[in-house]
């Protein structure tokens, strides 16, 4: 076990490596001035002068990586010029709720998506499996932001029984406990049921059409790879052994089946992290997409910057995490190394 | 001509195929003809007529400025797939040749092809396109660019698997033997025996660049009011959402949904005729 | 060979729908295996021997179709059973080991966790005593260290340690019937021959009967109590191994046997049958679907195949025999 996980973090460290490289590169290597863009539009030369020395621009390209790298290790990722706050401590406040969301949405696709790939594949032929069909063709041509903007304006303001896409709870209620960031969890924890019910009632919402989006690709990969595996030799033979269908199928079948969609969830997570910024300007969700936004709008770039860096090492993390559940699942990744 | 044969009996035996061809061709129709045909001039403001729903005159109503929206969703059409359409081409043209060469070449090639393919998936693609797009500057031309740098590695990766599997094939060794370089080989044989298959995959690919580019102008990257682009007008359009005037953002965001579906659905009946083993 | 036998297959008849029509895989098929007795099911790829041991266990693909027959094992008929009925039967009464033993075993779980799933399912063992007495099976297939072995993958072993595997899944709850379809086909020679060695043993040990489905007469010669013979669906002779091997009296058989390499072969002398299989989609088969390759054709031919006992427990179909 410990050698699975240290050679998948092993199979990381490159990754990070060009991560680093790639947005050291988008920070300096723009055209024009540096220094102008980080001093912002309405700056006089003078500031642009003064903040080139400050942040090292003018220093060799070498030395400034150097320089960079040290930013990063001591957790530096530049001010924001629209609030002069540290774009570290912006990021991390505005963190949780985007985990919040991304996670619930990711749940919410999994827990439809997989039984139904494993349904249709099992009943061919049947209503169920035109149903994943028709999910799996449609879901891919579905711009998030327009299921969002759709959603909203269908039960919020058609309906008018979800709440006013506004933020993760009402103007009326306050905050849970800071334990872990997550309303949902916090509000449970410390009982608070009136915030968790508010809480909830936001986030279904934006929640939902991230599902959505993200339903697609697992239900067919699930669909196809359960098909696969039942055609399979070792499946016949557990059928010939007289098993049970319910250990054929699960069992047998699934956890075999399992192991493509396992490898189509980092691919899955790469869309969610990216329709996460979209559905957070929708539903005005203050995570880091949304900050992220509002910075772009403002020509506000060291926020910009820090946003892009902090959601490709969750991206790597997130694949290792992948790849270690992955090893756990198949046998012949552990033991063949 | 077999091939033509094989295609009208892929089209009859998955009228949905048919169907995506019609669309595309609609969609052909409106990029082209989209100015000539608009029965309104699509920047022309009109305070007077501001936020009026469908009607006989305007067919999908108005925009906030006054502006028909109908009108809008038609030009648009040529600004989103010329978008779409050049970061295809361009993502093919990096990502083909770099993965024939790769492919073909292997070793230090293949290593520092592979290295650049794998550091760019290693970032969320829409995250790294808004990054680099932030960084070169908010125009159009940079979407383009932004778009095909995150659809790279895949047509790297398609076309070097094909090139590898073309390298020892007779076509290449004859070329070879009748004393091409190495070079005219990769260019003037390889290539473009591969070429269907990346038909297929840029057919495929086209639907996914359009909501690319549809998204990041949604955020306020790339294409600038008033200019008309679908992804931006559903923006401006979210604004009146909550008050209740719906047809500003529905119906280019449905041309955006109804371009997406026909590309898909395009790519894989391309797919169907060319190389039929690779159906799910 | 007296009394009841374990398995009476009569008159089964198998349907195939393809793109390209409908495949009259099976026709009337018919043969009977006593208890404890061993019989090799042969005949060329594409004869339908294994579509026969498929049919029987109720394990044909989807697109195939009995339409008509009945196999009777153990008083009922199987081809009538449910499939909760069938499963039942399955793995505990009667048994199949396939071909490829690497890809017939779930990759992913551990081989004595398989061997123990069989005996949890039909009562052979609670879920506690399993393991052990999957253990127990290991060491009656003979794989050295079963203990430590029970841990295994299946990629962890060799093929033909995964062929004994199979086995001891098959045999692991005595059933009255096991089915081998080419148990050995891709197992190197040694190999070979320990595997039928073990089954041999096991089967007479517990007075299991045994249907050994192979293209390779030799193996079937050695190891068999009685051949039949199939050809393009049909069965054409059964007779026992030496009356056969002696005096084959269908033509096919002649040929069939006179195209095995024996110990005195050489390239010249190895006979080969004209003409290919004949095309199973058309819908104007002649009766005897050997008619068309056949040397020793008369008018009668085109008849009704008959079914003629010409000798001890020896059934020819076949107007003119040799």
């Amino acid at each position: 076990m410990l050698k699975l996980l240290l050679s998948r973090l092993a199979t990381a460290v490159p990754s990070i490596v060009g991560v680093v490289i790639v947005t050291f590169m988008l920070t300096r290597l723009l055209p024009g001035d540096p220094a102008a863009y980080f001093a912002g539009l309405a700056a006089s030369p003078q500031a642009i002068a003064e903040i080139r020395t400050k942040l090292g621009l003018d220093k060799s390209l070498p030395e400034q990586f150097v320089a960079y790298i040290g930013d990063l290790v001591h957790g530096n990722l530049g001010n924001s010029l629209s609030t002069g706050q540290p774009v570290a401590a912006e990021i991390a406040t505005r963190l949780p709720a985007s985990a919040e969301l991304t996670l619930t949405a990711l749940i919410l696709a999994v827990v439809i998506a997989i039984p139904l790939g494993v349904l249709a594949a099992v009943k061919q032929g049947t209503w169920i499996d035109h149903l994943c069909r028709i999910v799996t063709t449609a879901g891919v041509s579905l711009p998030v932001f327009f299921t969002g903007l759709l959603f909203a304006y269908v039960f919020y303001y058609l309906l008018q029984i979800a709440p006013a896409p506004s933020g993760r709870l009402d103007v009326f209620l306050s905050p849970p406990t800071d334990i872990t960031g997550f309303y949902l969890i916090d509000s449970l924890l410390t009982a608070n049921w009136e915030t968790f019910w508010g809480a909830l009632r936001q986030l279904a919402l934006p929640a939902i059409s991230m599902a959505i989006f993200s339903l697609a690709p697992l239900a067919r990969m699930t669909r196809g790879s359960m098909l696969a595996v039942l055609g399979s030799d070792f499946i016949r033979t557990a059928r010939a052994s007289g098993l049970a269908p319910r250990t054929v199928v699960f069992t047998y079948a699934f956890r075999n089946a399992v192991l493509p969609v396992i490898t189509t969830l980092g691919m899955v997570f790469s869309f969610l992290l990216g329709a996460n910024v979209l559905v957070e300007t929708v539903f005005a969700w203050p995570g880091i997409g949304l900050y992220a936004v509002n910075a772009l709008i403002t020509s506000d770039y060291a926020p910009v910057q820090g946003f892009v860096l902090t959601m490709a090492v969750l991206y790597v993390a997130l694949n290792l995490a992948i790849d270690f559940v992955y090893g756990l699942v198949d046998p012949r990744v552990r033991l063949d190394t | 001509m077999n091939l033509l044969r094989h295609a009208r009996y892929v089209l009859s035996e998955n009228p949905v195929t048919g169907l995506a061809f019609g669309l595309f061709a609609l969609f052909l129709i409106a990029a082209i003809l989209g100015p000539a045909l608009a029965p309104y001039n699509p920047l022309q403001s009109n305070s007077a007529m501001a936020l009026k729903p469908p009607s006989a005159a305007h067919w999908f109503g108005t925009d906030q400025l006054g502006r028909d929206i109908f009108s809008r969703v038609l030009v648009a059409t040529r600004l989103d797939l010329s978008i779409a359409f050049a970061s295809v081409v361009l993502a093919f043209l990096l990502g083909a040749l770099s993965g024939v060469a790769a492919g073909y070449f292997g070793g230090w090639t293949d290593r520092v092809v592979g290295r650049l393919a794998d550091t760019i998936m290693a970032f969320p693609l829409f995250v790294l396109a808004m990054g680099i797009v932030a960084a070169l500057g908010n125009k159009v031309i940079n979407i383009v660019i932004a778009t095909a740098i995150i659809n790279f590695p895949l047509y790297a990766r398609v076309a070097r698997a094909e090139a590898n599997v073309r390298r020892e094939a007779g076509f290449v060794e004859a070329a070879r033997l009748s004393g091409n370089g190495e070079a005219r080989v990769v260019l003037g044989h390889v290539l473009p025996n591969i070429m269907p298959i990346m038909m297929v995959q840029m057919s495929l690919t086209m639907g996914y660049a359009i909501l690319n580019a549809a998204g990041l102008s949604f955020i306020g990257l790339g294409v600038r009011p008033p200019d008309a682009e679908w992804g931006i007008m559903v923006a401006e359009g979210a604004n009146f959402i909550q008050s209740g005037e719906w047809w500003i953002a529905l119906f280019p965001g449905a041309a955006l949904m109804l371009a997406v579906f026909c590309f898909n659905l395009l790519g894989d009946g391309l797919r169907d005729i060319i190389d039929p083993r690779k159906r799910t | 060979m007296s009394g009841v036998p374990a398995l009476a297959v009569e008159d089964l008849s198998v349907e195939f729908r393809t793109r390209s029509g409908t495949v009259k895989v099976l026709e009337r098929v018919g043969f009977e295996v006593g208890k404890g007795e061993t019989i090799a099911l042969v005949g060329e790829s594409g004869s339908g021997k294994s579509v026969t041991a498929f049919a029987v266990m109720g394990i044909l693909d989807p697109a195939g179709k009995v339409t008509s027959g009945r196999a009777m094992f153990g008083g009922s008929d199987l081809l009538a059973l449910s499939e909760a009925e069938l499963a039942e039967q399955r793995g505990r009464e009667l048994s199949m080991i396939f071909q490829n033993p690497r890809t017939a075993l779930n990759p992913i779980r551990k081989v004595g966790q398989q061997i123990a799933d069989v005996l949890v399912r039909h009562g052979g063992a609670t879920s506690l005593d399993a393991p052990k007495a999957a253990v127990e099976m290991l060491k009656k297939v003979r794989i050295p260290d079963p203990e430590r072995r029970a841990e295994a993958y299946p990629f962890e072993l060799s093929g033909g340690m995964c062929q004994r595997i199979m086995i001891a899944i098959a045999l692991a709850c005595r059933p009255a019937l096991l089915i081998a379809d080419e148990p050995t086909t891709g197992l190197d020679v040694t190999t070979q021959a320990v595997i039928m060695d073990l089954i041999g043993e096991l089967a007479r040990a517990s007075g299991m009967a045994t249907i050994f489905i192979t293209h390779d007469l030799a193996l079937a010669a050695e190891y068999c109590d009685r051949i039949v013979v199939m050809h393009a669906g049909h069965i054409v002779e059964s007779a026992p191994g030496r009356a056969l091997f002696g005096e084959p009296r269908h033509p096919y058989s002649a040929k069939l046997l006179a195209a095995t390499p024996g110990d005195s072969a050489t390239l010249e002398s190895l006979a080969s049958i004209p003409g290919n299989l004949p095309d199973l989609r058309r819908a104007d088969l002649p009766s005897c679907r050997y008619s068309a390759r056949c040397e020793r054709r008369i008018d009668d031919c085109s008849g009704p195949l008959p079914r003629r006992e010409i000798g001890e427990r020896h059934i020819v179909a076949c107007w003119n025999p040799l």
